[in-house]
């Protein structure tokens, strides 16, 4: 397999001649975007034109000669709360400098250009982040180390010549001149790198199974799961979004040590920004000879083919995945055999998920022990947490494994939102379950957290808060795993469903004790009755809330009491008579005229009348309206 | 009747796999593109020229949510109900859409401007609770912006 002519080493066709003296870079992720960071683009282009200053807005256009201001469009820059995010880096007589603002608004545009890129002066009141000392976000950058990431949110997805400039496909050119699979699959190996969608499964190992089937005719199949479902993660989007060559760069590796020639890109339909950067991609990947025949005019090649999907969440399960490129429907099938043996067609098959993949490159060009050296006892290397819910820095952070919850979610996430007390962390989505306030100092590693009955999974974390209800919470993670059962297995099929009703039920007020006990035992028909993750794990969030959080739904049960004030069935209003002023402000607003009451004298509820739709306590500035 | 045009995307697609029938769904999603949707005829053509059951295509449409079997709205809003969307209030932007739009999920305004689905999540948990339109993201969208978003899709 090994390369037996000479090979040509990737470079740019058109290189920066010049390095700008100022470079805006702006976020142009789908989150950048749905927050006008488009519009900001333009902005600077008409601002920079309508000021005289020379600038190349699509800087390889032309090559950047004689132009003093480039300006592109990024990936995701990770500090999603704050965007549309706009980095500046000036260079001006021997100084370089670089300075982040965020919740840029085309009004902004001018003075930016005026104070800023024009005299030099740093816009206090806007800034997110300086070289010149800490500003408050400094937290959330601070801890991260990106290497997955490593040029997302800094060069042009749409362009190669970045990535190619940025040291892409080196990784790809050294393994294929200088490396057998065998030495690429313990490279590998030895970094500890393991599956990042969700089960953890070593990922050297994964390539060794496969890599040791033969195929009857020779066809091997590589695919990259992109079918990133996972309520509440999103790097694999962020990483489709901002640097798709490198998750090719980390399949072609793949597809060398294991022995491939096709590749599919399985990748989500709600992901459009992804599919035209990929399908952009490969196009022009395959157009300079870094995918394809004869790579790099090596012996190897390998193909990549784009497939969308079409709505359907379980095709994120392997099996099912596979299936779906066959053209079926999207339903998991009984494993062993597993895909390395016969996979996609009845072929070997290998599958790595998008995260896995796009750190493959940086292990190849810095070495598995540079990777291995970051980490945790065996949970190795950096991962992409997305941060999400009622915490107050939402966005993705790369950090090495083993760092604390409480790090994440406090120190980098900036705690909970609009100071509300933190009720729960949701790891692994769905599939992952909520663990309380007393466990935040566990590590984030594969094992430690399997331990405590949620999982590391795709990497999500969303944070709870006081005013969420633990009980609707489970409810509502069962509501969707039932409606994404695929229905082909009675346990998931019926099982989800039978749970939802009991959930439902103690929602209603209508549960006992008996049926905690009843939807415990149930939970655990469930996950050892199904036949894939998604019917396995459905069931974790109720084991976990029932484990951490029983004490709620006794409540729920017993006292008939919610402490959130979510289920409506389970509260009722009041108004205290010493806090109420006699405003009447809830009377006008109460839909049913359920408050009756004089000018300033105290007003009652008559919970006859009363529908509990909350709107008479948002509406009390007095806090008189109590919740109980 | 299959057009022309629609003919010669799907075989592109034959390249695509080892077998003819796996692009079932890239015909389907194709002809919607064209189309709009897929009406039982446009089903039956597509059986044929595949050469497989129209049952079994009716299959591949009904398992994936993306494929519409009826006519939709010359705009397709997505609106995600996701657990991240959903703790942000996705339930009441919701409902604000059923109540303006006078529409419920899955249904079609009268003057055919707009169709209104629910979607298990669009990766755009950081900007919660968020909703596509035409591909567009939206987000975090509160019921007050969407009059003016609205207003964006004629």
């Amino acid at each position: 397999m090994a390369a037996t002519r000479t090979l040509v080493r990737p470079a740019p066709q058109n290189p920066r001649l010049t390095v700008p003296e100022v470079d805006i870079r702006i976020c142009l992720g789908t989150g950048g975007v749905a927050a006008g960071s488009r519009e900001v683009l333009k902005a600077f282009e008409e601002e920079l034109a309508r000021q005289d200053v020379l600038a190349v807005i699509r800087p390889r256009e032309d090559k950047c000669e004689g132009r003093t201001v480039s300006v592109t469009g990024t990936g995701c820059q990770g500090l999603c709360a704050m965007d549309p995010l706009v980095e500046i880096h000036l260079r001006r007589n021997g100084k370089s400098s670089k300075v982040t603002y965020g919740l840029v608004t085309p009004a902004m545009v001018p003075e930016i250009i005026e104070k800023h890129i024009l005299g030099g002066e740093v816009i206090k009141k806007w800034l997110v982040l300086t070289d010149e000392g800490p500003t408050e976000y400094n937290p959330f950058y601070d801890a991260q180390e990106k290497l997955t990431l490593r040029h997302v949110g800094i060069i042009d997805p749409e362009d190669i010549d970045d990535y190619l400039e940025a040291g892409g496909y080196q990784a790809l050119y050294k393994v294929l001149s200088e490396m057998t699979p065998a030495e690429v699959i313990d490279e590998i190996k030895r970094s500890g790198l393991r599956g990042r969608g969700g089960a953890g499964f070593p990922t050297g190992q994964k390539w060794e199974f496969a890599a040791g089937y033969q195929s009857p005719d020779g066809v091997k199949y590589f695919i990259c799961n992109g079918d990133e479902g996972d309520p509440g993660a999103f790097m694999d989007c962020s990483a489709l979004e901002g640097e798709p060559h490198a998750v090719f760069e980390g399949m072609a590796i793949g597809a060398y040590a294991i022995g491939a020639s096709v590749g599919y890109m399985y990748v989500r339909a709600e992901y459009p920004l992804a599919l035209r950067r990929i399908k952009i991609g490969l196009e022009v990947a395959e157009e300079r000879g870094l995918l394809g025949d004869n790579i790099m005019g090596s012996d190897f090649s390998f193909h990549i083919k784009l497939k969308e999907g079409a709505g359907a969440f379980v095709c994120g399960e392997e099996t099912a995945l596979m299936q779906s490129i066959e053209g079926d429907r999207g339903m998991p099938r009984l494993r062993p055999p597993f895909p390395a043996e016969s996979g996609l067609w009845r072929r070997p098959t290998n599958i790595n998920n998008v995260e896995t993949l796009a750190v493959v490159p940086w292990i190849i060009t810095n070495g598995a022990a540079a990777f291995a050296a970051r980490g945790y006892e065996n949970s190795k290397g950096t991962k992409v947490f997305a941060l999400a819910g009622k915490v107050n820095r939402t966005g993705l952070a790369e950090v090495p494994m083993g760092m604390t919850l409480r790090e994440v979610i406090f120190g980098i996430g900036g705690g909970v939102k609009k100071g509300k007390k933190f009720k729960a962390v949701q790891m692994g989505g769905p599939s992952g379950g909520c663990l309380p306030e007393s466990l935040l100092d566990l590590p984030v590693d594969y094992e430690t957290i399997n331990k405590t009955g949620a999982i590391v999974g795709s990497g999500g974390m969303i944070v709870i808060d006081e005013d969420n209800c633990i009980v609707d919470t489970a409810r509502y993670f069962l509501s969707f795993t039932q409606s994404e059962s695929c229905g082909k297995c009675p346990p998931c099929r019926i099982g989800t469903k039978r749970m939802l009703d009991l959930l439902t039920k103690i929602c209603e007020g209508k549960g006992t004790l008996a049926d905690l006990d009843f939807l415990e035992k149930m939970a655990e028909q469930v996950k050892i009755g199904s036949l894939c993750a998604l019917g396995g794990t459905a069931p974790n969030p109720v084991f976990t809330a029932l484990k951490y959080f029983r004490d709620e739904f006794e409540e729920h049960v017993v006292d008939k009491r919610c402490r959130a004030g979510i289920c409506t069935a389970l509260v009722t209003y009041s108004i205290d008579p010493e806090a109420c002023t006699g405003c009447r402000a809830c009377v006008r607003v109460c839909p049913t005229e359920a408050i009756t009451g004089e000018r300033k004298e105290a007003h009652v509820i008559d919970n006859e009348l009363c529908i509990k739709c909350g709107a008479c306590y948002e509406k009390c500035r007095f806090d008189a309206v109590r919740r109980s | 009747m299959l057009t022309d045009a629609e003919r010669l995307r799907i075989e592109e697609t034959f390249a695509l796999y080892e077998s003819r029938s796996a692009s079932a769904v890239d015909g389907l999603l194709i002809i919607q593109q064209s189309r709009g949707w897929v009406s039982d005829e446009a089903l039956a053509d597509l059986a044929q020229f595949l050469a497989v059951s129209t049952h079994s295509l009716e299959s591949l449409a009904s398992f994936y949510s993306m494929i519409f079997r009826h006519p939709v709205g010359r705009h397709v809003i997505m609106v995600c109900e996701s657990v991240c969307c959903w703790i942000a209030g996705s339930a009441e932007l919701t409902a604000y859409l059923n109540d303006r739009l006078s529409v419920g999920l899955g249904e079609t305004t009268a003057d055919g401007r707009f169709t209104l689905l629910p979607v298990v999540c669009l990766g755009a948990c950081d900007r919660a609770p968020a909703m596509m339109v035409d591909g567009r993201l939206h987000g975090p969208v509160v019921a007050a912006d969407i009059d003016s978003i609205l207003s964006q899709y004629p």
